[in-house]
């Protein structure tokens, strides 16, 4: 039979290591992005873990959004990560604090 | 009639004040003079009816404060004791108005002058024709608010305002003790008028109340209150700083003023409250004592002054000493003799002190006077007149009053209730007679008999005064010498009925025929020692005046010298002891700590710094660095999608939770 504890231990591992991906990645915005394709992918796998687990089609159907979602995203993050590349000449994550309070 | 003497001085002071622009200096110097000779007339047809016919005036014009149990009317009460004092205060006013319309003559703004001596003259007579307290009370901040105004006539020098400052705030310590009084007065007899109080008095008496927190007798606490008020007017030990600073203003303020009326007020007040001071024994002695201490006090100090004015202004507050300890020995009507005789002889003085000034283009230190006699014959006669007078000199007006008070002095010493305090006042007063005649005399030797010191300039313009000076000097030298023989009779000749029932004596304290029967030696004892006063100011001016420089110059006879020349240090004292800690007080405690200090540190000025500090750290959180925010926003939402669970948890630790939550809050703003 399923083990609910391990897979929900599994989304949430992957999803935290997203989020520190994020968090202490210093260096690189392409690594911010795939880190944020990880946390989406945490959080499909918990859609469709829980629609398998309570069997309900609505998970899934969900889940194929949040796909459909993330790929709109990323293409657009990357699009932005291009043209602040032309512009910058580097995608260090430390140089982007113009914006401080 | 009787309100007219009250009313024409206010009439004539407005019109000096308001009009005197259109009236000029010889409109107003004849309203003023005009306006106050009428009072002076009518007051003696007041002395005539109420005084010698003995038909007491009550007058009640108008209620004033009407609320509850407490009825304030505008009353006026004419009876001996309002006579006597209309006939000084009218009647000196008139010579000083006279005086002043010569005197003033070059100052340009004389009718402002009249006006304020008119005004002065107005509050006076409220004082004296009062009814009740409360109206005396306006008349006595109203002589205290006209003797600021005159004393800072001048008002461009700064010694003259200052010196008015000090007059009215010291004053005002006198009436904080007055009005006190008339609490008091007004608790335990719930009525101010005179003749309730003073009808109610014997039912009162001995009894205690609370004051302070400390159970004290009604009446000796009421005396003592009415006591300080006249300690201030009067210029009493402790109190009399004023009075000699006072001396700033024109002469003829001093003389009216400084001298014969204002001063008097405080000696006014504690014979016009004889029935009840008269129930207060304790009371009585601190009177006595004080009074007694001013008389010698002032007296030693007068004695080695080297201003003209000064001295007559220690002279005054010697004088007054005299009066008081009269009040203090219950014999009220002796006091209000010495009083009206005092009034005569002090103006005589001051009057002719100005003469002197007049002529000398207001030089005032004697060191810089002498030779006088020659230049000035009329006004050297006029104060030597004076200064006999004031010296006790038998059969001129001092002599039946101020030896009277020492003859009653010593039957108190040496009568069966004889006291501790008896002695001591006998005997400071015996020494400030000696006093007394001294610095009467030494004044005398330095202004008009020894060599002179006087400028060769100044020299020439020495002249006699004009005779609107010299009349009201011929006047009150027949005062000075005639007055006390004429009126002895009338103020303090055994079983005399003037006094009707406007003074009580308590009945074991009369003394009527005792003073008759005292020892010779006693009654040429103050003779004597005001001779030897006048035997030792020849001594050290004409006869050996090389050897009392050279005792002056030793070490001791320098410090001693020094000392009583300083005032005994008496405003040093008050000022390092009283009106510098205070006033440093006011302004590092009030000002500085509390009102700059710590309320603006807790209202306005912290909060604003503490809101901008806290500004500051939140907004040093926003780096800029992207990490950072993502970080915030993570906490944030654990801390949102755990509350729920901290909420059940801290339900039942509210209070941790609160102040955990302000600890986190503030060690993170403080960062």
């Amino acid at each position: 039979m399923i083990n609910f504890i391990s897979y929900t231990s599994l989304i949430i591992i992957l999803f935290l290591i997203g989020l520190q991906g994020i968090l202490f990645n210093m260096k690189n915005i392409l690594l911010m992005v795939m880190s944020i394709e990880l946390m989406l992918l945490a959080i499909n796998f918990n859609w469709v873990f829980f629609a398998f687990y309570f069997d309900d089609i609505v998970g899934q159907i969900f889940a194929i959004l949040v796909l459909t979602v993330a790929a709109a995203e990323s293409a657009i993050g990357l699009a932005l990560l291009v043209v602040y590349y032309r512009i910058r000449g580097t995608i260090s994550v430390e140089l982007l604090n113009l914006m401080q309070g | 009639m009787y309100l007219s003497i009250i009313l024409l001085p206010l009439l004539s002071s407005l019109l000096c004040g308001f009009l005197g622009r259109f009236l000029g200096k010889e409109g107003a110097s004849i309203i003023a003079p005009f306006n106050i000779f009428v009072c002076a007339i009518l007051s003696w047809i007041v002395f005539f009816e109420v005084g010698l016919s003995g038909s007491c005036c009550f007058l009640t014009v108008a209620p004033w404060i009407y609320s509850e149990s407490l009825y304030i009317s505008w009353g006026f009460l004419f009876d001996s004791i309002t006579c006597i004092m209309l006939i000084i205060i009218t009647n000196i006013s008139f010579l000083v108005h006279l005086y002043t319309t010569s005197y003033m003559e070059a100052d340009p703004h004389k009718p402002r002058f009249l006006a304020y001596l008119n005004l002065f003259t107005f509050f006076m007579l409220i004082l004296v024709s009062a009814d009740n307290f409360v109206q005396m009370f306006v008349g006595w901040e109203g002589v205290g608010l006209v003797s600021y105004l005159l004393i800072s006539f001048w008002f461009t020098r700064l010694n003259a305002n200052q010196s008015a400052i000090k007059a009215l705030i010291v004053n005002r310590v006198g009436d904080f003790g007055l009005c006190i009084a008339m609490f008091l007065i007004y608790y335990n007899f719930k009525s101010l008028e005179y003749e309730v109080i003073f009808t109610l008095t014997p039912f009162r008496a001995f009894e205690n109340i609370y004051f302070c927190g400390i159970e004290v007798d009604i009446l000796t606490i009421i005396s003592i209150c009415l006591f300080i008020g006249a300690v201030g007017k009067s210029a009493q030990l402790g109190l009399h700083t004023w009075l000699p600073d006072a001396m700033e203003g024109p002469t003829p303020v001093s003389a009216l003023i400084h001298a014969a009326t204002m001063v008097t007020a405080g000696v006014f007040l504690l014979v016009r409250c004889s029935p009840l001071i008269e129930y207060a024994p304790l009371a009585l002695t601190i009177i006595s004592i004080i009074g007694g201490s001013t008389a010698i006090l002032a007296a030693s100090i007068g004695g080695f002054q080297y201003d003209l004015k000064k001295v007559i202004a220690f002279s005054t507050t010697s004088q007054l000493g005299y009066m008081i300890f009269a009040c203090g020995l219950s014999k009220y009507n002796v006091s209000m003799f010495h009083l009206a005789n005092h009034a005569f002889f002090k103006a005589l003085l001051f009057l002719s002190a100005g003469s002197v000034i007049h002529s000398l283009a207001d030089e005032q230190d004697m060191r810089r006077m002498g030779g006088l006699v020659q230049l000035l014959p009329f006004t050297y006669s006029a104060m030597l007149i004076g200064s006999l007078s004031l010296t006790g000199f038998p059969f001129l007006t001092g002599f039946y009053s101020k030896d009277f008070i020492l003859e009653l002095a010593a039957i108190i010493r040496y009568s069966i209730s004889s006291s501790l305090q008896a002695s001591f006042t006998y005997w400071l007063g015996c020494l400030s007679v000696f006093f007394t005649a001294f610095y009467s005399f030494r004044l005398l030797f330095l202004t008009f008999l020894n060599k002179t010191n006087i400028s060769r300039p100044l020299i020439y313009g020495v002249h006699e005064a004009p005779l609107k000076m010299l009349i009201p000097l011929i006047v009150l030298i027949f005062g000075s010498i005639f007055l006390g023989y004429l009126a002895k009779d009338l103020f303090i000749g055994a079983g005399t009925d003037f006094w009707q029932a406007s003074l009580f004596v308590y009945p074991t304290r009369v003394l009527i025929i005792e003073p008759e029967e005292l020892a010779v030696s006693y009654k040429f004892l103050p003779f004597f020692l005001s001779l030897s006063g006048i035997v030792f100011a020849v001594i050290t001016n004409k006869i050996m005046p090389l050897l009392s420089l050279k005792l002056q110059v030793t070490s001791l006879g320098r410090t001693l010298t020094f000392f009583v020349n300083k005032k005994w240090f008496w405003d040093k004292l008050n000022n390092d002891l009283i009106v510098y800690p205070l006033s440093r007080f006011g302004y590092f405690i009030g000002l500085i700590t509390i009102d700059r200090g710590l309320i603006e540190f807790l209202g306005p000025y912290g909060i604003s710094r503490l809101l901008s500090q806290w500004a500051r750290n939140i907004i040093r959180l926003q780096t800029g660095q992207l990490v950072h925010y993502i970080l915030f926003m993570v906490i944030c939402l654990f801390i949102l999608v755990n509350l729920n669970i901290l909420h059940d948890i801290h339900n039942q630790i509210f209070d941790s939770k609160l102040i955990s939550l302000f600890f986190c809050i503030y060690v993170y703003l403080a960062l």
